[in-house]
């Protein structure tokens, strides 16, 4: 009996081993891939292509956390789209590798006139759309007439760039003309001082005109432009594939044969993934897994520049938030330093400016309201709440690069405030019913960030702090009528000292108001093989991986 | 035997009915507008109000349900608001995926549960019997996400003889003809990618395996226990006969309706339960289908989805109960 109950445990262990089978059996080698394809002929080419490519390092496989939305730029604000887009598509003018700075991209050279109404763009010479039309200023003029009449469902980033659209009274876009082949003209009703950078920005991308009318509503699931790569395959929730565009107008680039976009929603696994050695370039990695990247040998980190800032808005309209001592009290009694150390591993900088550092206008004179206990009691006391209040505090539920744990960073503040004796109840919805509730101004305080999508000031300070705004991005409620006539001047003058000095007055006002706390500038990590080579980590978020390679 | 097979397809008719009426009502009980989500933040009131227009959601919701009946009695799942894509076309691929996948758990969970069970009833009390039940009470306490993240940091990052998640390697990818990978790879003879497939599979087959192994485990135990008392058993063995036989001929066949209804029931949940392993291996899978749906407020999407899930929960309890009566003839319907 004893030895049969032994043979029996064993006949379980083997059990649980069938399990497990396939664990030790090795990847197939080349040979008998080769095998297996002599039995196969018709499928015999294909095959060993497909091991070719999968042998050779020249297929990069990016791993990300959520799939696209559309492949269509210009109908998409998440950034997992204009990742794939970017390197489908070019824009008349791009950012540099590492910056917001400005260079030729399909338009080679530009000249604005004195009066800032008039921008003439040449035209790069010999680009074709990836369907083999050709490109030229018409296409250009198709573009942008295609989202000037667009409906005000579609082209949202065009209507918040530019004004609106076609007959709306502040649409700055006047006209497109193509003056000949290769001359596109644009006339703007008033000068708009970031004009090139707006241009520059990812939505605003040349499809071809002849691919639009072929594939209409489904365009966006067919996308034709004259980037780096031609778009081959996109399996929903899974994955994107796009090879290599042979005749792009880059000489000698891009360096890869093929960019496969995964999607793996979990940080962890993601992790994993690129540690395994399945994906050679993780996106959105976790702050606290820098250092075990770190300790991989065969792995490096790449340290996006901080575009971005994570806040804590206060509903300024809501009481007792609409009293300016009560907004100033709780941003004395927040530990920026305490929550940077906690929960970004070190990857951020306190805020005291709803804008980041590296942007032009960012206001370093003003003085951060310190972390102070007795100075929050004290003006608590002055506004007539000395024994403090309840409210809810609102945490984000969705990991974001300025907010890696909102639920966390949010018991951090729950608990200095209940310090200074306000009672904050931490309260948290599904995303999409998050965002809304809070537009409709339905939370006391609520966690969220932005990251910059232009590098301008403007993108930071009248999107999210302008009356304009209000029920849009400015979730704040927050109004100032002079900082609105400041923002409105600042958005039109087009001398960029001027326009400087004049976000930094405005910084100075939102800092006396303080419809928000300011808390941090995070730097956003991502994490890839060693032999990746010329990956700029963009502060924009996304970037053409136009010049990378593998050694 | 047939009259009750009707009577129960029949029964269905009600059940699916009151189920699109639960789950459309619910759907619209969420908060959030459509329209507003699939513009984005910066949309403006116009633009939702024409788009809502578009949509149809500006109908009375009765208006709507109907709209959605009428659709459903001529098989139309309706289009995505989404994509534009017909629901019913662009579904297959990830109820493909699910069905592979728990397929793979369910055979896992009742071969190690089922065999797990009768041996530790055999040898009640003994190591192996302790051992098993502890081993089946972790499994039902352990959070699947832990679980999955356990077994990438072994197998895929310690051990490196698994891919950590995905479906297969997307550097070499399945063409896809039946959407069941497995069977895709043998019909092209690509060994392979046969293999390939069936390490991704692993990992998150066990993840998925787990609650209902332990479950299938402790209940197969129990009820072999009380078979095995039973004197028929005590006169099978006191007449000779080999304990093997005893056990897996005599015991099994009268202990197995308990096991059968547990059986069923953890597949419905498998369906269900899935989405937390989808989401830790990255399997594009039904469950995330519904989820991003859900995020989007993709309304046609997530009532498609639920009630497929939902339909396929009642066949198979319907199985489940005709195995019953097939299994076990003392069981009578009329």
């Amino acid at each position: 009996m004893k030895k049969k109950s032994i043979f029996l445990a064993l006949v379980f262990i083997f059990v649980l081993g069938i399990a497990l089978v396939g664990c030790g059996s090795e990847a197939p080698t080349e040979e008998t891939q080769g095998e297996t394809n002599e039995n196969n002929e018709e499928t015999n080419d294909d095959q060993n292509q497909q091991s070719e490519e999968s042998s050779t390092e020249s297929t990069l496989v990016f791993g990300r956390g959520a799939d696209s939305v559309d492949l269509d730029p210009a109908l998409v604000t998440d950034g997992e789209s204009i990742k794939v887009t970017l390197n489908i598509y070019d824009t008349l003018v791009k950012y540099g590798d590492v910056d917001t700075s400005i260079e030729p991209s399909l338009a080679t050279d530009w000249t604005t006139s004195d009066d800032g109404l008039t921008y003439t763009f040449n035209l790069r010479e010999g680009v074709k759309f990836h369907d083999g039309t050709d490109f030229n200023a018409d296409a250009i003029v198709y573009n942008f007439e295609r989202w000037a009449n667009g409906e005000k469902s579609s082209f949202y980033y065009y209507g918040s760039m530019f004004g609106g659209f076609k007959g709306d009274e502040g649409h700055v876009i006047q006209e497109v003309k193509a003056v000949d082949e290769l001359t596109v003209e644009f006339t703007l009703s008033r000068p708009q001082a970031p004009f090139l950078q707006n241009v520059a920005m990812p939505p605003f991308a040349i499809a071809s005109p002849a691919a639009l009318e072929e594939h209409g509503e489904s365009f966006t699931e067919n996308p034709v432009g004259t980037g780096p790569f031609v778009f081959q395959e996109w399996k929903r929730n899974d994955r994107v594939v796009l090879v290599k565009n042979e005749n792009y107008w880059m000489k000698d680039y891009p360096k890869l044969e093929k960019v496969i976009f995964v999607s793996i929603p979990d940080n962890a696994t993601r992790l994993n993934e690129l540690i395994a050695g399945e994906i050679d370039i993780a996106d959105g990695v976790s702050p606290n897994d820098s250092t075990r990247i770190e300790g991989e040998g065969d792995l490096q980190l790449f340290v996006r520049p901080s575009m971005n800032v994570g806040y804590l808005g206060l509903t300024n309209t809501r009481p007792p938030f609409n009293e300016k001592l009560v907004r100033q009290a709780l941003n004395h009694a927040v530990d920026k330093e305490g929550i940077i150390a906690a929960f970004y591993a070190g990857q951020a900088v306190p805020a005291k400016n709803p804008l980041p550092p590296v942007i032009a206008g960012y206001n370093d004179d003003i003085d951060p309201y310190p972390y102070d206990l007795e100075k929050a009691k004290e003006l608590l006391a002055q506004a007539g709440y000395p024994d403090g209040f309840e409210m809810e505090l609102w945490a984000m539920p969705v990991p974001r690069p300025y907010m890696p744990d909102g639920q966390k960073v949010a018991e951090v503040i729950q608990s200095s405030f209940a310090q200074i004796g306000v009672k904050a109840k931490i309260v948290s919805y599904e995303w999409a019913t998050y965002l809304e509730k809070a537009r409709n101004g339905e939370a006391d305080a609520f966690l969220l960030g932005w990251t910059g999508d232009n590098g301008d000031a403007d993108n930071f300070m009248y999107v999210l702090l302008d009356q304009d705004n209000i029920g849009s991005n400015n979730y704040a409620y927050y109004s100032n009528p002079e900082l609105h006539d400041i923002l409105i001047e600042a958005q039109s003058n087009p001398d960029q000292a001027a326009r400087e000095e004049l976000y930094k007055e405005a910084q100075a006002i939102i800092h006396e108001d303080a419809p928000w706390i300011p808390l941090v500038h995070s730097t956003p990590i991502l994490g890839g093989k060693n032999n990746v080579n010329d990956f700029f980590a963009h502060p924009t978020g996304s970037q053409a991986l136009t010049k990378v390679y593998f050694d | 035997m047939f009259s009750y097979t009707i009577r129960r397809l029949l029964m269905l008719i009600p059940v699916l009915f009151g189920m699109t009426f639960i789950v459309f009502f619910m759907i619209r009980a969420i908060p959030g507008d459509p329209a507003q989500v699939i513009l984005g933040q910066l949309a403006t009131e116009d633009a939702i109000n024409s788009l809502r227009a578009e949509l149809g959601l500006d109908q009375p919701w009765f208006t709507q349900y109907f709209e959605y009946l009428k659709q459903l009695f001529t098989l139309d799942l309706g289009e995505s608001l989404r994509t534009k894509a017909e629901v019913s076309g662009e579904i297959w691929p990830y109820l493909a995926a699910t069905f592979e996948l728990s397929f793979v758990a369910l055979l896992i969970a009742v071969v190690v549960g089922v065999n797990a069970g009768i041996i530790s009833a055999w040898f009640q009390k003994s190591w192996f019997d302790y051992t098993a039940m502890v081993v089946a009470l972790v499994g039902v306490s352990m959070p699947i996400f832990w679980l999955g993240l356990m077994e990438q940091w072994i197998f895929s990052v310690q051990l490196d003889w698994l891919p950590p998640s995905k479906r297969e390697n997307v550097k070499n990818p399945v063409e896809t003809i039946t959407h069941f990978y497995l069977i895709d790879t043998i019909l092209q003879g690509r060994m392979d990618q046969f293999i390939d497939v069936l390490k991704h599979l692993i990992m998150p087959g066990i993840a998925l395996a787990t609650i209902p192994m332990a479950i299938i485990a402790r209940i197969t135990r129990s009820s072999m226990l009380e078979v095995m008392r039973s004197d028929y058993i005590r006169t099978a063995r006191a007449k000779g006969q080999k304990m093997f036989w005893v056990v897996y001929k005599h015991s099994l066949k009268n202990a197995v309706i308990p096991v059968l209804t547990v059986t069923g029931l953890q597949t419905g949940l498998l369906l269900g339960g899935a989405i937390l392993t989808e989401t830790i291996f990255s399997w594009p899978g039904i469950g995330r289908y519904i989820y991003n749906a859900i995020e989007f407020r993709d309304y046609p999407v997530i009532q498609s989805g639920i009630l497929i899930v939902a339909t396929i929960f009642v066949l198979i309890n319907l199985i489940v109960d005709l195995l019953y009566a097939f299994i076990d003839p003392r069981i009578k319907y009329n």
